[in-house]
């Protein structure tokens, strides 16, 4: 069964695609991959070789803006092969097939491709009360991720919710809400932060897959390399601005309209890796800090808990939404030399008999001799 | 007239308590604390300075934050000293002093607690190096150093071409990212604020009360003691 499928490259033309426009998409992806000029050639040879492997792309969670953000891949071939109605296996979303028509196609999928689907995950896994917060089909979120992984060849976690929980794992975290790498162990699992990822870097994570047959380069925390290894800060256009120390003090000052550095209104791109700055947003239209607005760092883990978005630093827990660290220390400060002092008086009242016996002793001993 | 000019009261005797090693990186780690924590500070709370001219002509934010990170390094390096010092120093320097272990410890702690904190009791208790709050206190600050350490360095791999900050890498994820690391980081410096405060105030505190050249002892070296008769022929045996 395996061997009838058609290569990606016949699936392409099967699309109505041109070669030229084939090769466009090789390179492109050669490029955002970062890969060399051989690579590229590497790649095309492997798209016309191989047939696409199954993917079952699995729904929790979350919002779809994952799914959004991918179909709107400034190259729409990856989107047209892997996200089209009939070429994926299984996607809650985006299939035709529904109810007892679904859960078959998963299942079969599942048992004919055993070992060799790759897995696709949006949103993240309910663990609180058994799981009953996201169920589908009767099947708790939890069981059908045990269920699809175990068959798995690779598992790709897409976005904040499948990565690191996002908005649903913020404090107090009610369901529970659980990111695959804390519910699967076992699969190699490549974790696609962004909330969402930008297009083009899901599509090259999904190219890296099909070509290379293996799994990019990837962190500490399993993000592709290509993608994540360098902060929005390092790569941000604003950046001579930071190191000038121009800095916008309201969104309505005369600094914004310079467009100096956003740090002060909160800006968390000294602390989010990500590629809004290389690869940018809509086809490489613009990214947040283009627009005039801080990176929120949707890509961190926690950024939902890292304190209000225009704000340097979290508030400082229990101590109210506006206490920062410095209000508080200043506090402490300013609470710690009134104590000092009334230690001093309390010291020259309650020690003075001491301090002077301590001297009579002595003037006595000097007089005696 | 004369009675401002006293002898030397006979019980106490000079002891050389702190070496020279010791008093180096006392002050190097002062002077360092200092420059981290302005430097720190206004990372953290850019002055509003306005420029007419374009960002190309400045760089004194980059300028702050490499004051920052060569100050960073000083105050490591000294620190890991303190720590080798530690092993090899006189029985006042000794890391054992510092790690409060013993149950001996923690009465001295108390001891400590009530005649000069709460002033229940007016003393005085025997110490010759640090006395056992004071130790214990040391202690902790040097265990927040590790952590600011180990902060400071894990947020600096990202932005240091250097090999040696990523050696610190492994441990931002480990308090949850970036962002959690440049919190503890910043709420750290406050805790070496008030130790400070404290710290600076209590040293006056026990010079003005006990008159032992504590201060100076940070400077030369030597302190004034109360050395018991007894005590100094079993230290002599
Ligand atoms: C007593 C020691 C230190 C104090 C009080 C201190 C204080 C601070 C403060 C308050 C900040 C600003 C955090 C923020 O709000 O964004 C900061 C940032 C930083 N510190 Fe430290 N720090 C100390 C030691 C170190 C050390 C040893 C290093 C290692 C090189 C270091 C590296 C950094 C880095 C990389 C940043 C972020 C700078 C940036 O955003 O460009 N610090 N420090
Ligand atoms: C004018 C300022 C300061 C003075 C006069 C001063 C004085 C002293 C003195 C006299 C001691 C020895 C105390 C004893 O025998 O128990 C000492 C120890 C110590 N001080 Fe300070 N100090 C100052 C500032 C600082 C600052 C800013 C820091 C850093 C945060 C600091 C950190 C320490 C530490 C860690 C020790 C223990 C030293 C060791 O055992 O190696 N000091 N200081
Ligand atoms: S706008 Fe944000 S990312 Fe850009 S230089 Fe300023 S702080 Fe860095």
């Amino acid at each position: 069964m395996n061997n009838k499928r058609p290569t990606i490259y016949e699936e392409f033309k099967a699309k109505g695609y041109s070669r030229r426009e084939f090769v466009t998409f090789c390179s492109l992806m050669g490029a955002w991959l970062g890969l060399e000029v051989s690579g590229v050639s590497q790649v095309a040879k492997a798209l016309e070789a191989k047939s696409r492997p199954p993917i079952i792309w699995l729904h929790f969670q979350e919002c779809t803006c994952c799914s959004e953000s991918f179909i709107r891949s400034s190259h729409p071939l990856v989107a047209d092969i892997i996200l089209d109605k009939i070429s994926l296996d299984y996607t809650e979303t985006l299939m035709a097939a529904a109810g007892h028509q679904a859960e078959k196609s998963l299942h079969d999928t599942m048992t004919n491709y055993k070992g060799e689907y790759i897995l696709m995950v949006e949103g993240s896994i309910p663990t609180k009360e058994d799981g009953v917060y996201c169920c589908i089909g009767g099947k708790t979120a939890y069981d059908i991720m045990q269920e699809v992984a175990e068959g798995a060849k690779a598992i790709i976690a897409w976005g904040s919710c499948a990565t690191n929980g996002c908005v649903q794992a913020a404090a107090p975290n009610p369901t529970g809400a659980a990111p695959v790498g804390k519910v699967i162990h076992g699969k190699p699992i490549i974790n696609v932060p962004g909330c969402p990822p930008i297009a083009e870097v899901m599509a090259g994570v999904v190219v890296h897959l099909l070509a290379f047959d293996r799994i990019p380069a990837l962190d500490s925390q399993n993000r592709p390399k290509s993608f994540y290894s360098r902060r929005v800060h390092d790569t941000c256009y604003r950046r001579p601005n930071y190191d000038a120390g121009l800095f916008v003090e309201t969104f309505d000052d005369e600094n914004a309209k310079k467009g100096y550095c956003l740090y002060k209104m909160g800006c968390k791109g000294p602390n989010t890796y990500n590629a809004c700055g290389v690869i940018r947003w809509n086809n490489g239209v613009s990214f947040p800090i283009q627009s005039g607005h801080p990176c929120i760092g949707c890509s961190e883990n926690n950024f939902w808990d890292n304190g209000p978005f225009y704000e340097h630093l979290k508030s400082f827990p229990g101590f109210g939404i506006e206490s920062t660290a410095d209000k508080v220390g200043l506090g402490l400060g300013i609470a710690t030399g009134a104590a000092l002092g009334a230690h001093a008086v309390a010291t020259n009242i309650r020690k003075r008999k001491l301090i002077i016996k301590g001297r009579k002793e002595i003037e006595a001993e000097s007089s005696n001799d | 007239m004369e009675q401002n000019i006293l002898k030397l009261d006979p019980k106490l005797k000079l002891v050389y308590v702190w070496q020279q090693p010791v008093r180096i990186f006392h002050w190097v780690n002062a002077l360092a604390v200092l420059m981290l924590c302005i430097t720190g500070y206004l990372i953290g709370a850019p002055l509003a300075i306005q420029h007419g001219t374009e960002a190309s002509f400045n760089y004194w934010f980059g300028i702050i934050r490499a004051i920052h990170f060569i100050a960073g390094y000083v105050f490591f390096f000294n620190f890991i000293f303190r720590l080798y010092w530690g092993f090899v120093g006189n029985e006042y320097s000794k890391w054992d002093n510092y790690v409060p272990y013993k149950k001996k410890q923690w009465k001295g702690i108390w001891e400590v607690l009530k005649v000069d904190i709460f002033q229940l009791k007016l003393g005085p208790y025997e110490t010759i190096g640090h006395n056992s709050l004071a130790s214990t206190t040391y202690f902790m600050t040097f265990i927040a150093f590790i952590f600011q350490s180990l902060t400071g360095f894990g947020l600096y791999a990202a932005m240091s071409p250097s090999w040696f900050p990523k050696l610190f890498s492994w441990f931002v994820p480990l308090v949850g990212g970036d962002m959690a690391a440049r919190h503890l980081h910043h709420l750290l410096m406050w805790v070496f604020i008030l130790f400070a405060m404290i710290h600076i105030y209590l040293v006056f505190y026990h010079d003005y009360i006990e008159r032992n050249g504590v201060t100076s002892s940070m400077i030369g070296g030597w302190k004034f003691i109360e050395v018991n008769e007894d005590e100094d022929k079993m230290n002599e045996d």
